[in-house]
Parts: structure tokens; sequence; C-alpha cells
């Protein structure tokens, strides 16, 4: 079966991305909400902050200069000092406030896009799978929410306050004093401009290295799995050659990358030393120029400041460097959001795919018995693709028989029977399921009543009658021991120390290929269904046991249509009909007798797996 | 590099940074301190202006407005100026300087740390990989190296750069006033345990969230792995529900964990303001009541309003500086469990080779005497046998004559999964293993090529002890098609070439040929160009195994190990395959495992296996004639209907 797994480039709009993203917001708009506030509030507080302290040291300064009295200076840094533990208490409540809402908030975010992306996911037909393939779909839902998340979760906070921060600096900046700030009228555009190329020069590379990067973790993977070939050819060197290379070209390119970014912290340095240097300079100048004789509350002339004070100096510096770091707060932010938008895409990318096989509008909930019916069936598994993967199957199954289908891979045999549990739907064609076409079935009660053995079958991580619950969620210890005795389960079952409560391990790697698969056929057997597949199901269990199954689904399972897809002649000879399958058509259809006689290719299979009779074997 | 075992691994990555890149260090670490110069020096000559201008305009008060005045003063504001951009020109070079030599050594560090990493995994026993799940060693590729890349690039040099400030704002504090600098180190304890105390919880909290990450991502690998069974089982809502129970205990702890996180910062942050005020208030008082100052400038003097006003600017210095510091603790937390799973990985012991005996090219000299000499010349492989009680060297001819005496074996010491095993295969001769899964067949040829070693008993190649040769060259003289054929990305030349590197294109092709490869590839568009990726994903199990063949063919190995090489390919296939590999075993000595009878049928001797015994063996007439195992699983497969 070849599927084009290439997925077509993506033609959306950014608007519409971020719209989907925000969707998943949902229960946790009313904390978000609040964190919004709080970090708000927190913002104004820390901007004012300063902002008093500044005032206090304007007023200390008064004094060294006359202004004020000995008696009085207490008095008004006590009132300072209430106001600014007033703030700060403020800021501390509204700090925590808006911290906890806030993690609430992006984690319940993130924990929702995933939900949303699994839920997606399990409602995606056979096709949707194939499109985007298996791995693709993991590495969307692990590393790419991992990217999504993170960089929401750092820049969440920031984004909110480094721009909150930098117009109130500018504003408090103009109101301390407009003659001078017009100084960040300089720096800023610079820093801006600064930022801004490193941005546009460093990103690309970022983005080309991190592919590398990923070609790198995957050369490793390749290693891990094929140590064994590695050691055989002792070829420990040669791998270790071949990696240095690579991690070396990373090297160069994260280095390239990582000193363009690190021009950002001297950039920044450099613009608030000319912004102080400058400040200084000129302040200086303006203090002095603008003393005068100016009345105190006493009516004694005393020396005054006219358009700056030194207290204002200082703020204005202070507020200089809150304007220029939140301005590299906000490039960050921006770096980090464009690093995430290639993750962005890949999971909206699945968010917005369309399943391709849905629920009828009224569906039937009962089907009739196990016959079914091809009709003119043609099949492609993409409506662009040139060579249709079935073409004219025309072939009826009465119900409870037994069919085989044999065949070379690729002949598309399993695509055949995909279709009668839809897992993809005809192109042309009918197929009928106990009089009714599958289309019109429930989807559930479909595949409950057509059940199947995967080519690829997976046993899950839990115990063997976890696994076997699968098929009947309610299925008792006794009916699970039958269907384990059908499938010639229970025999291995039994010389396990915990017998059928066993923990099978992800991917059922603590059994062996032939034991899986016998499992796998009980779990389908247990869900009583009107059609049982079982697709090249028996190819790792040795053929005596294969002719025990058989022997056992049709004593026991006499009125389910059993359609058994096998390489071995021996799985199906004894079936009541057999479909030979070439290159997506029927090549044959009959008796193993009549096959034997009639069918060419059927001749050839048996001849070459019987060639072990013959005495001569070169 | 890392050996001390004895420091914490986090450690033992820093100081392995620090001793490979000393230079780097030292001179980032200088340029660092000039750095720091910058921020001490804008403080200092602010505080000179203020000074000046408070000065001249008490100089004014008195004495009126002149122009000389204001000249002398304008003299002071320059030197004061260049003092200014005089630091702020050092510092800035010095900070540019630090932080390219910090991305280059970081980056070289990392790429030190990946390849030791890798070099080291190369020499581990193929136990520690049966042992680890892939995804298990994979993540620490993947997440491990990442945090300690967060930690080397953008953590050390940030406190690098913070302890500069700390020195030098602590060392203003002390020139300013050393009561008003007591204070601060109150605050600053108190900082510190917050620190601890918050940053504590959330890195905690952190670490249990990676390993809910973990779990939850091979959940979805799973659920995505067995997307397919589940929409045949109309299991769709009970895999939802079962995500999303995991992803609830995710996002409880990810709360806690971020909450954490972001409480850190408004704490530390508020006690600095709460310092702020206690020192203007404190300094006030003290100014107010005439207590004398105690300062690293003046020694005892009265205190004044201008050390106050000057002080509050540095406390607001220490406390940034403070909280920055505070922002790495979850890096460095990270980076932390990081380091413990890598150094666990260089901690493994690689593959211990105690073997002497080398495989050589050779030919016979005109006595008939083996001697080793150039490919070019060479006819033979012969065993090198270095003696060290006289010092002589013997050859031997590499035959491939294997025999295993009394072997016992287990992969754990307590659990013997193989006994008594007894064998001779005489070169050229075809050795079959026949059994049910776990009966013992693959573990006998992970041991002929020293995957694992034999617990007791002895095997001889070529007469010589398995444990003297030299493992790479006892693994070159086998070659082996397992049933899962890990190809490797690159065009399908490379990976014909990997059973013999120095192959020309012609020997490649002439294998492929003899593997029945060569009709598919030249029917590929790109034909032997063909690039592979994800082991081979767009060729088919056959073809697959096809490649795999034609690399052992290339290989040329006087032994072959064929582990159920066709047991996953239809028989159509299975048909050409066999034809490639019949034509490989020609001449040489084979050990085949498969359980389709007609593969083995033609060997010199059947071993039947069962629970780790060879329980029948002989050739296919002697196991019929004996009616045993062998002969009920042979006529078992056609006395059924």
């Amino acid at each position: 079966m070849s599927v084009d797994l290439n997925v077509d480039p993506p033609k959306f709009k950014y608007s519409e991305m971020i719209r989907a993203f925000l969707s998943a917001v949902r229960e946790y708009k009313k904390p978000t909400f609040i964190a919004i506030i709080f970090i708000v509030l927190e913002t104004l507080i820390e901007c004012t902050i300063p902002f008093i302290m500044s005032l206090l040291i304007d007023t200390m300064g008064d004094y060294s200069t006359g202004k004020l009295g000995d008696a009085s200076i207490m008095n008004i840094v006590l009132i300072y000092a209430a106001i600014l533990v007033a703030l700060a208490a403020t800021s501390l409540v509204c700090g925590i406030t808006a911290g906890r809402f806030s993690a609430r908030a992006s984690i319940g975010f993130s924990t929702n896009i995933r939900r949303d992306l699994f839920k997606k996911t399990t409602e995606f037909s056979f096709n949707n799978i194939d499109k985007f393939s298996v791995s693709s779909l993991v590495t969307r839902q692990t590393t790419d929410v991992f990217y999504i998340q993170m960089s929401y979760m750092m820049s969440i906070r920031i984004a909110l306050r480094a721009p909150l921060m930098l117009i109130f600096s500018i504003v408090m900046a103009v109101i301390q004093s407009p003659e001078i700030s017009w100084v960040y009228a300089i720096t800023v555009p610079l820093l801006v401009i600064a930022l801004g190329i490193i941005i546009y020069v460093v990103m690309p590379i970022f983005v080309k290295v991190f592919k590398k990067y990923d070609a790198l973790n995957e050369s490793i993977e390749e290693n891990v799995r094929g140590i064994r070939v590695v050691k055989t050819y002792a070829r420990e060197d040669y791998e270790k050659a071949k990696f240095k290379d690579r991690s070396a070209e990373i090297k160069v390119g994260f280095t390239k990358a990582e000193r363009i970014m690190a021009l950002t912290n001297p950039v920044m340095m450099f613009s608030m030393y000319v912004s102080m240097a400058l400040l200084i300079f000129i302040g200086s100048y303006m203090i002095l120029d603008g003393i005068g004789w100016v009345a105190n509350e006493n009516g004694e002339l005393v020396i005054g400041f006219a358009s700056l004070t030194v207290g204002q100096l200082s703020s204005l510096i202070t507020y200089g460097a809150q304007i220029l770091s939140s301005l590299m707060m906000i490039s960050m932010v921006f770096v980090m959001i464009s690093m995430s938008t290639a993750s962005m895409r890949r999971v909206y990318e699945v968010m917005i795919e369309e399943p391709t096989i849905k629920n009828p509008e009224n569906p039937i909930y009962e089907v009739g018995d196990g016959s079914i019916e091809f009709k003119d069936v043609n099949f492609k598994y993409k409506a662009n693709a040139q060579k249709f993967a079935l073409s004219n199957i025309n072939l009826k199954i009465n119900s409870g028989e037994m069919v085989g289908i044999v065949g070379g891979t690729g002949s598309s045999k399993s695509t055949l029977v995909n279709l009668v549990s839809r897992f993809y739907d005809t192109t042309t064609g009918e197929v009928i399921l106990g009089g009714k076409n599958v289309k019109d079935y429930d989807l559930e009660t479909l595949r409950n009543n057509v059940s199947m053995v995967l080519q690829k079958n997976v046993l899950f991580s839990g115990t063997i009658k976890d696994n076997l619950r699968w098929g009947n969620k309610n299925a008792t210890d006794e009916e699970m021991v039958e269907a384990c005795k059908i499938a010639q389960a229970d025999p291995f079952i039994q010389t396990f120390p915990d017998k059928y409560d066993t923990y099978i391990q992800q991917g059922g790697s603590n059994v062996s290929g032939g034991q899986k698969q016998r499992l796998c056929i009980a779990r389908a057997i247990l869900k009583k269904p009107k059609v049982l597949i079982l697709d090249d199901s028996t190819s790792a269990v040795d053929t005596k046991t294969d002719a025990f199954i058989r022997k056992g689904l049709r004593e026991t399972l006499p009125d389910v249509t059993k359609i058994i897809i096998a390489q071995r002649i021996s799985s199906v000879q004894d079936a009541d009909l057999i479909l030979v399958m070439d290159n997506g058509t029927m090549n044959g259809m009959g008796t193993h007798e009549e096959l034997l006689k009639s069918n060419k290719i059927y001749k050839e299979i048996y001849n070459m797996q019987n060639r072990v009779g013959g005495s001569d074997n070169a | 590099m890392l050996k001390n075992k004895k420091l914490p691994p986090i450690f033992r990555i820093i100081f392995g940074f620090i001793s490979l890149h000393k230079t780097a260090f030292i001179c980032s670490l200088i340029c660092v301190l000039f750095t720091a110069f910058g921020n001490i020096a804008a403080p200092i000559v602010l505080q000179n202006v203020t000074n000046l201008i408070t000065d001249t305009i008490n100089h004014i008060v008195i004495n009126g407005n002149n122009l000389a005045l204001k000249m002398e003063f304008w003299d002071e504001i320059l030197f004061n100026g260049c003092l200014l951009v005089g630091a702020y020109v050092i510092s800035t070079v010095a900070g540019l300087t630090y932080s390219q030599i910090n991305a280059v050594a970081g980056q070289k560090y990392m790429d030190d740390l990946r390849r030791e990493l890798f070099n080291h995994m190369q020499d581990l026993p193929v136990r520690y990989f049966d042992q680890n799940d892939k995804g298990d060693i994979m993540s620490i590729y993947i997440n491990d190296v990442d945090t300690i890349r967060q930690l080397i690039i953008n953590s050390i040099s940030e406190v690098e750069f913070f302890i500069c400030t700390f020195v030098s704002v602590i060392v203003m504090m002390i020139m300013f006033s050393v009561w008003l600098f007591l204070i601060t180190i109150v605050a600053g304890v108190a900082m510190v345990l917050a620190t601890k105390h918050i940053g504590g919880h959330s890195s905690k909290n952190f670490l249990v969230q990676q390993v809910n990450i973990g779990k939850q991502e091979g959940y979805v690998e799973e659920m995505m792995n067995g997307l397919k069974v589940i929409k045949s089982f109309c299991h769709e809502q009970e895999s939802i529900d079962g995500y999303h129970n995991i992803t609830e205990i995710f996002r409880k702890t990810g709360t806690k964990a971020n909450s954490y996180a972001n409480i850190l910062m408004p704490v530390l942050g508020n006690i600095g303001n709460l310092l702020y005020v206690l020192v203007a208030v404190v300094g006030t008082i003290f100014f107010v009541n005439g207590i004398n100052n105690f300062s690293g400038m003046g020694g005892f003097s009265p205190f004044t309003v201008g050390i106050i006003v000057s002080f509050l600017p540095i406390v607001r210095q220490f406390t940034n500086a403070a909280s920055q510091m505070a922002n790495q603790v979850n890096t460095v937390a990270l980076a932390a469990a990081g380091s413990r799973r890598i150094c666990a990985l260089f901690d493994e012991e690689p593959e211990a080779d105690e073997g002497y005996v080398t495989l050589v090219r050779g030919r016979y000299d005109e006595n008939g005497n083996i001697v080793e000499c150039p490919e070019k010349e060479a006819t033979l492989w012969a065993w090198k046998h270095p003696h060290s009680a006289d010092q002589s060297v013997t050859y031997t001819l590499l035959q491939g004559d294997i025999r295993m005496f009394d072997v016992d074996f287990g992969y754990n010491p307590n659990k013997i999964v193989l006994h008594n095993i007894t064998l001779y295969a005489k070169p050229g001769q075809k050795v079959a293993f026949v059994g049910a899964t776990g009966a013992g067949k693959t573990t006998i040829t992970n041991l002929i090529n020293r995957f694992y070693d034999i617990a007791d008993g002895k095997i001889r190649y070529d007469g010589i002890n398995i444990n003297k040769i030299r493992k790479k060259d006892l693994r070159r003289s086998l070659g082996m098609v397992l049933q899962d054929t890990n190809l490797f990305s690159g065009t399908i030349m490379d990976n014909i070439r990997y059973g013999k590197l120095d192959a020309t294109d012609e020997e490649c092709i002439a294998a492929a040929k003899l593997a029945n490869a060569d009709s598919f590839i030249t029917r590929l568009p790109q034909g032997y160009n063909t690039y592979l990726t994800n082991d081979g994903a767009n060729l088919s199990q056959g073809q697959r195994q096809l490649l795999s063949i034609a690399r052992a063919a290339v290989a040329n190995a006087p032994v072959m190990i064929l582990d159920e090489a066709t047991s996953s390919i239809d028989t159509r296939t299975e048909a050409i395959v066999t034809r490639g590999m019949d034509n490989l075993m020609k001449g040489r000595t084979v050990f085949v495992i498969a359980h389709r009878l007609s593969t083995i049928q033609n060997s010199n001797v059947i071993m039947v296996l069962d629970h780790g015994h060879i329980i029948e063996r002989g050739s296919h007439e002697d196991l019929i004639k004996l009616k045993g195992v062998y002969y009920q699983l042979y006529t078992g497969a056609f006395e059924l209907e």
C-alpha cells in the first residue's frame, strides 16, 4: 500500500490560525481575564514606584539646597515611605494573584490544545491518518505542542508587561522633562533598528539549524535502532566520524546564530550608555543653566531649579533603562513567537483537518446479517491519484462463509477489506453489508459488527484482560477465556505466571509476534461481530496453530462471515471461496481445487510453497 | 572530560566546560569584570555630577553667578564625562567580547558534549541497548542536552555577570555606608530564603512536570501508533478519556510549577522595594539624629543626605540583579536533572575488549606459510596471533570453523537461558536453528559475535578462543542479515557500501546482483542514487531485506548469520530473496534461524532448540527418521487439510 504522505502546503490566514488557538481558552477565560487585569495593575504600580522614589530623592535634594527645614524632612520621608510600602504591598498582591492565575490560564490553555488535538485525531479516518502519517501526528502532538506551550508561557507575561512598561516609561520620561527626553528619540529607534536587523538576519539561520538539529536527532535514533548492524560491521568509528561531521555542521550553524544573537546585549548596553551619557551632559548643562533664585515657603529667596532637577535626571535614567529593556523583551517575545510559528502551523493543520468519513444523517443501528457484496467498486487513495488501488471489484459473500484472499504485497488485499468497515470509502461503486450500503450504517454499529484484525496490529500497555476488554468492555472472565481458546491464545497465557493479568508493555514488546497476533484475534472475537476479518493476522503463528485457529473459528462462529487474508495457501485452502488479488484487480475466484486448475498466480504460489515437500531443493 | 564521578552531575558538566575551554572561560570572566565596570562607573559619575552641581550652586549662592566658576564646573563635568565615556567604551567592548566568546565556546562545548556522548554510546555493549528503552536514550540527546545548552549558553554568562554586579554593588555600598549595607544584607538573606523556598517548590514541580510530559508523550505515541486499531474497535472515547486523565495530572503539576515560578519575581522585586524604603527611612533617621556614618570612603563622618541619595540607586541595582539571578533557578534545576541522565550514560561501562588476535590480509609464501601482505597481493584472510611469551607471531587461516563446547549463558546471571550448548560448524556448512520464540536461537548467535559473553564453556573460531579475538575483527568476519533490516539515511549505494567502506561502485553493484537486488534498484528512478530516509520507508519490506543481503554480500564475510531474514516477506518475494541468499551462502559457514522449515531443509545440521537446550540435531533426513519434534513440526505443516 503506497500512499503519498506529503501534506499539501498550507494555505491559511494568520488571523484564522490565532482564532483557532484562542478558541482553546474556553473555561480559562476567567483566569485569563483576571491574570491580565492584575498583570496590568502590577505593571502600572511597578512603573509608579520609581516615580515616587525619584520624588523622595528630589525632596532630599531640596533639603540639601535649603528648601526644606530639618523638622520636615523626617515627616516627608515617612510619608513617602508609607506610600512606597503601600504600593509595594499592592504590587506584591497583584503579582502573586497574576502569577497564579496566569499559570492556571496558560497551562489550562495548553492542556486544552493537547486534548483538542488528540480528540481531533481520533475522529480522523484512515485517509486522514495516512495523509499525516503516524509519526508526524506524534511529533505534532508532542514536540510541536511543547514548543508552542513554552513560547506561550514565556511570552504571555512579557508580552503584556513589556509594551505597557514601554508606553508608561515613555509617558513618564516625557512628563519628567519634555526638554530632555528627546534623547530617547535617538537611542530608541537606534535600538529598534538594530534589534530588527538582528532578528531579520538570525531567524532564517535558526530555522535552518533547527532543521539540521532534528535531522541529527533522527540520525541518532537510526543509530540506536540499528546498533546491531553497526556493531556487526564494526562500524563504530565510521559512525563516530559521520556524527562528528554532522555535529560540527550544527555547531557552525548554531555558533553563527548565537553570535548574532549575542549582539543584542552589547547593542542594548550601547544604547543605554549613549542615553545616559547624553542625559548626564545635557542634563547637567540644563540644571546649571536653569539655576535661579526661587522663593521658598517662607518667602526667602533660595537657589532653585527652573528646568530640571537632579532627582528628575536620575528618574529619567531609570525610565530610560525601562524603555530599552522593554524593547529588548518585546524583541525576545518576537523571536520566540516566530520560532514557534512553524510548530503552530503544523498543529493548526491538524486542527483544521476535516475527517473524510463521518456518520450519516439518519444512521441505521442494526446490521441484518454478515453477507457482503461489492458492486462495481473502484477505489483510489487520493482523489488526484492516477492509479486506482482497486478497480472493478464485483463480489458476493454469503453470511457465515469463510473467504480467503491471497495475492502479493501491493495487490490491494487489505484495501479491499478496509472498505467493508468503512476505514476508507469507495471512490465509485457500493459496498453492501447485510443488504444495506455500509455508508448508511452508524459508524460504531458498523465497526462493532465488522471486526477487523489489522495487519499492523497493536496491543496497548495494560494487562491481557485490559487488552481483551477492548473487544467488549463487559466481557466476563469466562468469555475472555473462551475467545482466547478459539484464538489458541489460552495455552500460552496459562504459562505466564500472572496468566490473564500479565502486564503487556507498550507495543506488546514482551510477547512474541505470534502471541501478539493470537491475542489480537481473541480481542476481535470478543466483539461478537457479524463479520470477522483477519488481515494477515497469523503470519507469525505456526501452521499447525494456524489451522487450529481456523478450525475454532469455523466451529464456534458458524454464523459469522470470516474473511482471511494470508500469504500461505495453507491458511486459505479450506475456505468456501478464495479470491486471488493482483495489482488491484480480482485475478481469480473459486475454491482451492478450482483455482489450482484455472489460476496461474494461485498455482505459482502454491507450487512455491509446497516445494518443501519435494526432495530436491536446489 | 566529566571524569570525576564524585561530583554532582551538574558540576561535572560545568567543570567539563571550564576545563575544556579554560582560556575562553577566563577571558570571558575578565571581560565580564570589565563589563561590570560600566555598571559601577555610572552611579559614581552621577554621584560626582550631583555633588558638583550642588557645590556649584552653593558657590553661586555665596559668591554670586560668575563665569569663572561656571568654566571650572564645566571642566569638572568634562573630566567626569570622559571618565564615564571611557568606562562605557571599555564596558561595551568587554560585553561584546565576552558574549561572542561565550557563544563560540558554548557551542563548541555542546558539540564536544554531543560527540562525547555519541562516541561513548557507540562503545557501549549491546546489552545497554537491549536494556534501555530507545525513547529514553533519545530523550538524553533531545531534551537533556538541550537543558545543558540553556545552562551553558545563557545561565553561565548571566550568573557570571550578576556575580560581578553583586561584587561591584557590594563594594560601592561599603564605600558609601557600612550601616546601610548591613540593612541590605538582611534583605539579601530574606531574598535568598524566599528563592530557596519558592524556587525550590518551583523546581521540584518542574521536574515532576518533566516526567509527566514524558508520560503524556508516551501515551500519545502509543495511541497514535494504535490509532487504526482504536478506530476499528470504536475505542475513541475511551482513549480520549485516558488522555484526559493523563493531561489532568500534567495540568495540575504544571499549574503548580508555574505558579511558584511566577510568584518568585514579584516577591523578590517587592522585597527589594521594601529594602529601598527601609534604607531611605533608616538613613534619614541616622541623619536627623546626627549619627556618624562609617564608610569605606570617609571612615567615620557625619551622615549626609548625599549619602542616602547615592545609596538608593545602588539598592535598586542590587535587587534587580538578585531577581534576575533567581530567574535562573529553574534552568539550573532542569539542567541538574538533565546532567544526571547525561552523566549516567557517561558512567555506563563501555564494551570491554581484551582481544589481541587480529584479522589481517595475507597470502601463502613459497613455503606454503601464511604471510601478511598488502591488500593488493592478498589472497586470503588470516588471524594474526601474537604470543607474548616468546614474542612470536603465528597466522591461522580464516576459514569459518566455529565450535561451541558446553556453553551456558544467561542475560541475567541468575537465569540461565542456554544450557550445555555444544555444536560444530565446519567451514562451508549450513547450521540451522529451529524452535519456539524464546527457545534461544538468536541468543546463540549473540554469543558467536560476542554481543554477549558466555557464562561457562568455550567457543572456538578456527581453533582460537573467541575471547582472544579482537571484537571488531571477530565481527568483521561475521556477516549478519536480521529480520529487522535497519537501513541508514543515505543513498542505496551508501547503504550497500556500509558492509565494506572502501568498496568501489562496481563491487557494490556486483553484490547487489548477487543478492538479486540489482533488478529492483535499477528500476527506481534514481537507481543506486535513490536516497533512503526513515529506515528505507519508501521501499517494501522485501526490497529492504534484499538491500541488507547485498550489504552483507559486499562485506564478504566467511561466516553468515541469517536470523529470520525472510519471515516478514510474502511468498513470491521470498522466492527472490531466497535465491539472493542462496548465492550469498555458497562456500560459507552459515547459521540460519527460520520458522519456515522450507528455508532450512537443506542445512547440513539442524538443531532443534527448546528452552535453551538442543533437543534434537542432525540433517533433515536424520531428524525425519528420528520422528521427534522436528518430524512433528515438519509433518504438522502438511497433515493438515
